[in-house]
């Protein structure tokens, strides 16, 4: 297929593939799943540790510890405050990493539709 | 004698005021659908409220859609009866949410359009993969309605002071829980068909506000009884459900240890783990949830409608804890039971409580009960009509747009059957609703999350991070998760052989868990894998499409 007469709906699968293997979107998904992924076997191992303790681990989970607020309580509120932080590096971390690089990418893609689409 | 009367004069203004105030958010919420539809012109509109919702309006959307009389009714009635283990719900119900945050959120809303579908149908053939959606969202949906519908049920009775043996315009128990039932689904009908996702969209925000404000009141006013010592609360919640310190540790509900029948024991337990891994992974494969994301212009605006979400709903949860055990402690269980076997309404019970000692009197207790009533209704009514969008959405963009058209369907035509498809999935989840009277709101949308779990979650995962992945596989695994799903739940104590059945005088019963999850959610997985490997399609250029898309929102809708 010549490069200067390129139907822009049959060079947009081809302009994928490139751009699905330029060293920049293999940056930008080893940005995302560099954090996504680790964090999600995190954040399940850890609720899976409390589910588990509140199946096996009754005695533990029934400590007091002042009053009557047991390690079960303590053990689900810090739950509560694991999602939020999270869910709050995440945000800052897309921001900072994941944002800028895909605005970058989307450009570059748009320009190209732009140059080919009016011919099209 | 006269605190009969007294009584009695409570109930009937608590029974107008709720009336008054139920009829006030329903002219509301009609005029807001009203307003519009004006402005729904396009298929984009109806589908997707126009993308036009900033990060904050979708989350408190999102919010509204989410917390539905399960979180409400649901929870509370449990931590009220059981204890501890209700609150279980309450961590599984907002953990679930960072999967949708790390996993799915921003990657759908860039490669989507109107359904789950879209994504994945977006690179496999689309009539067998869409089907299978539909099929999967109805599903779902539908699970998740009957337990809305329960929740209405249990609150009409309760406020309009009906006991078995006792009537209100002539109709006893049984036929005003029906006739409610019926009008929640005729009025979510209406939202939905003249408001589409725009008006649904402004019901949900609007219920956030008056779901969070009613619960904060409620929350204040326990912990002022309780001069703010949280160790107090509980300790009287302990004391009074005469269970002592075991109502505040797991175990009363779930996972119970039956001494000396160890098979017993591990099934118990097998129940919570189950119970646990689909509360924290039905969340991201929720349609009426998912679709959600498409209300916004960009993938940021989706990721700040999360992080918005995840605010508000984990200080909902938090406030749970308050209302369950403010229950337990001020109303005990026995009141709680003997209005409804499941304890779905305690929070209002609650309320009626709260009532009496701060505004004085039974007619200060009617007054909150109708605030709280009120409220309650709204959340079923926004929950519902959510649920219903996503259902008919995809019956008439995936089932008749895309499989029965092969994609050649008008915008208008399609319109006009996504409208068509509300009014007879209402009828359809009324009709079953009648049926699940006896089961606990919570519960239910338990299982509609194993059942999200298991026939969504592992498809829109492999689709989103698989390569390979490919229509076979699709087909398999949302069939696979689904098909296992229900049938375990069929077999289940849930629904027949057991005093608290759907059908208790039935047993076809072999299946010992009531929570399926943990086996039909790595079943979803696996079969998505197995029909992947048997099948040689794979589409490297498609595949590159939908990843660039998702990743950088090139080509986004």
């Amino acid at each position: 297929m010549s490069t200067d007469t390129p139907a822009p709906t049959a060079s947009t699968p081809e302009r994928y593939l490139a751009v699905q293997r330029s060293d920049e979107f293999a940056g930008l998904r080893r940005a995302l799943r560099g954090f996504v992924f680790p964090m999600t076997v995190a954040f399940f191992l850890w609720y899976a540790l409390y589910v588990i303790l509140s199946a096996y681990a009754r005695d533990f989970m029934g400590t007091k510890l002042f009053g009557n607020i047991n390690v079960a309580l303590v053990f689900g509120l810090l739950q509560f405050v694991s999602t939020f932080v999270i869910a709050w590096l995440y945000s800052r971390y897309a921001d900072r990493k994941i944002d800028p690089v895909a605005d970058r990418i989307r450009n570059e893609i748009g320009e190209v539709t732009h140059e080919h689409g009016p011919r099209g | 004698m006269s605190m009969v009367l007294a009584a009695e004069a409570g109930d009937t203004t608590a029974r107008n005021l709720t009336i008054t105030l139920f009829l006030v958010f329903v002219a509301v919420t009609l005029a807001i659908t009203i307003w519009a539809s004006r402005q729904t012109k396009t298929a984009t509109d109806f589908y997707a409220g126009g993308r036009s919702f900033s990060g904050f309006q979708n989350g408190m959307a999102i919010g509204g859609d989410y917390m539905s009389a399960a979180s409400f009714l649901g929870i509370a009635g449990i931590i009220a009866l059981y204890g501890y283990d209700g609150f279980l719900y309450s961590i599984g119900f907002l953990v679930a949410w960072l999967v949708a945050l790390l996993l799915v959120a921003e990657l759908l809303r860039n490669s989507g359009r109107y359904t789950m579908a879209d994504v994945l149908a977006f690179r496999m053939r689309q009539r067998p993969v869409r089907t299978a959606a539909a099929v999967s969202t109805i599903t779902v949906s539908i699970f998740y309605l009957l337990a809305q519908m329960v929740g209405a049920g249990a609150l009409v009775a309760l406020l309009l002071g009906i006991r078995p043996g006792t009537t209100f315009l002539g109709m006893d128990a049984d036929a005003a829980k029906i006739a409610t039932i019926i009008m929640v689904g005729a009025l979510m009908i209406i939202y939905v068909t003249v408001g589409g996702m725009k008006g649904t969209t402004y019901v949900q925000i609007v219920k956030a506000f008056l779901l969070m404000g009613g619960a904060l009141v409620m929350t204040l006013l326990v912990l002022a009884k309780y001069k703010f010592n949280l160790s107090s609360l509980l300790g009287d919640a302990a004391s009074s459900s005469g269970k002592g310190s075991a109502f505040l540790e797991p175990g009363l509900r779930y996972g119970v240890e039956v001494a000396g029948n160890a098979t017993q024991t591990f099934y118990h337990k097998m129940d919570l783990l189950s119970l646990g891994i689909a509360l924290v992974l039905g969340t991201a494969g929720l349609p009426h949830i998912l679709i959600r994301f498409y209300t916004v212009p960009t993938a940021r605006a989706a990721r700040k409608s999360v992080l918005w979400a995840i605010g508000i709903i984990g200080t909902f949860y938090l406030l749970t804890l308050a209302l369950g055990f403010g229950a337990a402690a001020l109303v005990g269980s026995e009141a709680i039971t003997a209005q409804d076997r499941a304890g779905n309404t305690a929070a209002p019970q609650l309320a009626e409580a709260l009532g009496i000692d701060f505004l004085g009197g039974d007619l200060g207790g009617a007054t909150l009960l109708a605030i709280i009533a009120a409220v309650a209704f709204a959340t079923i009514l926004a929950v519902v009509a959510g649920l219903t969008l996503a259902s008919s959405s995809s019956l008439a963009h995936d089932f008749y747009a895309n499989v029965i058209k092969n994609g050649a369907a008008s915008e208008r035509r399609e319109v006009a059957v996504a409208r068509i498809s509300a009014l007879v999935i209402g009828a359809v989840a009324i009709a079953l609703s009648i049926f699940a009277q006896n089961l606990n709101v919570a519960f239910l949308v338990a299982l509609a999350f194993a059942v999200a779990a298991s026939g969504n979650l592992p498809a829109i995962l492999y689709s989103l991070f698989w390569k390979r992945f490919n229509t076979s596989g699709a087909v398999w695994a949302i069939y696979g998760g689904l098909l296992s799903a229900v049938l375990l739940v069929f077999f289940s104590p849930v629904v027949s052989g057991a005093p608290t059945a759907m059908f208790p005088e039935q047993d076809w019963q072999w299946f010992p868990l009531s929570n399926p999850g943990i086996l039909s959610i790595p079943f979803g997985f696996l079969c998505g894998w197995i029909g992947t490997i048997i099948s040689k399609e794979r589409d490297e250029e498609k595949y590159a499409e939908l990843e660039v898309r998702s990743l950088t929102g090139a080509g986004a809708h």
